[in-house]
């Protein structure tokens, strides 16, 4: 099996699809001659040209535009954003347009667009880099949401949001781009929107996605030196959201934790422990908790960036007090 | 402009006497209470712009509009009776009753949709540019918006990323002098709006709106040049004869001005200069403009027996057709609440 990492992941992702697809384009700052801020899209313009690969202006709402506008005429393109921060320069164009042509238009068309972008902690890239900024995704209805954990998602979820009929916004995450796997890339694959269960335990359902799923997993090894087995499901995709793994485990073990690193109030982890506490009440001994991002800014300072999300320690620890 | 041929002023003129009587039943069926909602954009004295414009462009060619685009797509080709259905929220309008007047659409004449945001329709011509380079489908692509949108930062982007590619792209400013209740003079500095676009490297023209022929032939010149290769800009100029939605009177700008402003009325011009011409004997234009009321009379008639669209409905095209549905609150309150 070879070792790759995130990175590579993705860019052969793009790569076997733009192969496959000559309608797929990519469009955004730097990512052509630059190869991407973090190198995804990496000599992809020297393979595809700079007709499929285009070098853009900082210029985000159009660079979005440009994309529903392609997608509407015949072209698959993905638009890179290049830090989820950015999205605020961009809402108009993915919240007003393209999560909502479909719907307004009578279904006459689709936008089968791709906003491949990245954020999170974990580079003190400051407060304007640094955000997890997928609850403004989750809560526009028409926008799907992948937010890949593992090497072999970022492969295969991207590769799956090249195939999407609808927009997707791809949330990657900064500190996993040089992550390394052994992936065997032709190995069976989850479809869309299947959420994947990553350990099995009795005492406790933790429910995650992105970079806070390898905190998780760390956390669920020190639980399981102390005798606490927990049940670890990554979302993988956040639209769609796969409620039914998280029932099926919720309901077998009544205990359940959400972890992400967006912050707390109205964020994903809110939304989910509402549904879970709705949907699972008369299974559940104690009341979901939500690990999540404190609801501040996120600094430069190593410390306090790390201080400000979720670590493996906060998790352990949280999950120890629900289980005492 | 003598050169014109009796048809080809003569086809102007219906059109715009079209686009002018669809507006003006638009009005009537909004007093009778038959439309969804009032947020209406009458394009009444803007007609040369819609007519002369879409008279350059091909069929293979795409566009989007602002919210002030009746016109345009009556002038494009569409159906008046499905597109006041839309704007009475029916079932048998272009977009179900989804869209309504500011968000009208039809793939089929290449209108990539009507926008509510002012500005919002532009960068997607950059887009259908790119396809029309990759495709090499010979397609151009209009972006029509009013002189507000010249306030948006997004127009600047496009016209720089337009010029940039070389795109086959137009931007089409509709500027009938207000942006809402806001006079283009108390909102922009250099109100020579081609300037801009020169600058960033188009074509740039401006002509008056009083006279269609002069407009269809400055849309020529900037849609071929565009077809070529070298993206265009046109500001048309006119006046919007009434207030910025159905609701409002214009109590921001005095009679004075809105009756000298209602003399640059293009229909009349243009039916002036028929007549003058000698083209057309005042009686075939008088039977015509009788045809055009009772065609749109007819949408009238048309709307008011239309459907609404079903309740269920609500659900359908947030997604791709195979996909699932949203599950309805009511159904998630049921499947929660239910007792065993």
């Amino acid at each position: 099996m070879p070792e790759l990492t995130y990175r590579d992941a993705l860019r052969k992702a793009l790569a076997d699809s733009m192969a496959e697809n000559p309608d797929i384009i990519l469009i955004g700052e730097e990512v052509g001659r630059y190869g991407g801020a973090y190198g995804v899209t990496k000599d992809l313009i020297k393979e595809f040209g700079p007709e499929r690969v285009i070098d853009t202006p900082i210029s985000e709402p159009s660079i979005v535009g440009a994309a529903v506008g392609a997608a509407m005429t015949g072209l698959r393109p993905v638009a890179e954003l290049m830090y989820v921060d950015f999205l605020g320069m961009t809402m108009d164009q993915l919240a007003n347009q393209a999560a909502k042509i479909r719907y307004m238009f009578g279904g006459q068309i689709g936008v089968p667009m791709v906003l491949r972008t990245q954020g999170g902690t974990g580079r003190s890239a400051g407060a304007q880099h640094s955000q997890s900024l997928e609850a403004y995704v989750m809560h526009t209805p028409g926008l799907r949401l992948a937010m890949p954990a593992t090497v072999a998602d970022a492969y295969h979820l991207l590769r799956q949001a090249l195939t999407s009929p609808d927009p997707v916004v791809f949330i990657e995450h900064k500190a996993l781009y040089t992550m390394k796997e052994d992936v065997d890339l032709d190995a069976p694959v989850p479809p869309w929107g299947k959420a994947a269960v990553r350990r099995h335990g009795k005492d406790l359902v933790i429910v995650t996605y992105s970079r806070q799923l390898h905190y998780v997993m760390e956390a669920a090894k020190t639980l399981a030196a102390k005798g606490i087995e927990a049940t670890v499901i990554d979302l993988r995709t956040l639209n769609p959201l796969d409620f039914d793994t998280i029932r099926e485990h919720v309901e077998r073990v009544g205990r359940a934790m959400v972890v992400s690193e967006g912050a707390m109030t109205a964020g994903v982890a809110a939304e989910l422990a509402a549904r879970i506490s709705e949907e699972c009440f008369d299974f559940l001994e104690e009341p979901v908790i939500r690990v999540a991002g404190e609801d501040i800014p996120i600094s430069v300072s190593t410390g306090l960036e790390t201080g400000s999300v979720p670590g493996p320690q906060l998790i352990a620890e949280t999950a120890g007090r629900m289980l005492a | 402009m003598s050169k014109k041929s009796n048809s080809d002023l003569l086809g102007l003129y219906r059109t715009m006497r079209r686009v002018r009587t669809f507006e003006e039943r638009v009005g009537e069926l909004f007093v009778r209470g038959q439309t969804a909602g009032s947020m209406l954009h009458l394009s009444i004295g803007e007609e040369s712009a819609a007519v002369g414009i879409t008279a350059a462009m091909k069929p293979q060619d795409t566009f989007t509009t602002h919210h002030r685009g009746h016109g345009i797509f009556l002038a494009r080709g569409a159906d008046p009776n499905r597109m006041m259905a839309e704007i009475g929220g029916k079932e048998a309008g272009y977009c179900h009753g989804k869209g309504g007047s500011m968000h009208i659409a039809d793939m089929s004449l290449g209108h990539l949709g009507a926008n509510a945001i002012v500005g919002g329709g532009i960068p997607a011509v950059v887009g259908a540019g790119l396809s029309a380079r990759h495709k090499r489908n010979n397609a151009v692509s209009v972006a029509f918006f009013g002189d507000g949108a010249t306030g948006q930062g997004v127009l600047y982007e496009s016209m720089n990323m337009a010029a940039l590619w070389g795109l086959p792209v137009v931007f089409a400013c509709i500027n009938n002098q207000y942006g809402m209740g806001t006079r283009i003079d108390q909102a922009t500095a250099n109100t020579n709006l081609h300037e801009r676009a020169i600058a960033f490297g188009l074509n740039g023209e401006s002509v008056d709106g009083l006279d269609v022929e002069e407009v269809a032939e400055a849309a020529r010149r900037v849609v071929d040049g565009a077809r070529a290769g070298k993206p265009g800009f046109l500001a048309v100029s006119c006046y919007r004869f009434y207030g910025h939605a159905r609701k409002d009177k214009s109590p921001y700008r005095d009679a004075g001005e809105e009756e000298t402003g209602r003399q640059r009325d293009p229909v009349a011009f243009t039916r002036a200069r028929l007549i003058e011409r000698g083209l057309t004997p005042e009686a075939d234009l008088d039977t015509l403009d009788a045809e055009i009321g009772a065609e749109m009379d007819a949408t009238i008639d048309f709307t008011i027996a239309q459907k609404e669209p079903p309740l269920a409905s609500m659900f359908r095209d947030v997604f791709d057709p195979e996909e699932p549905e949203p599950e309805p609150v009511r159904t998630r309150l049921n499947r929660v609440l239910a007792t065993e």
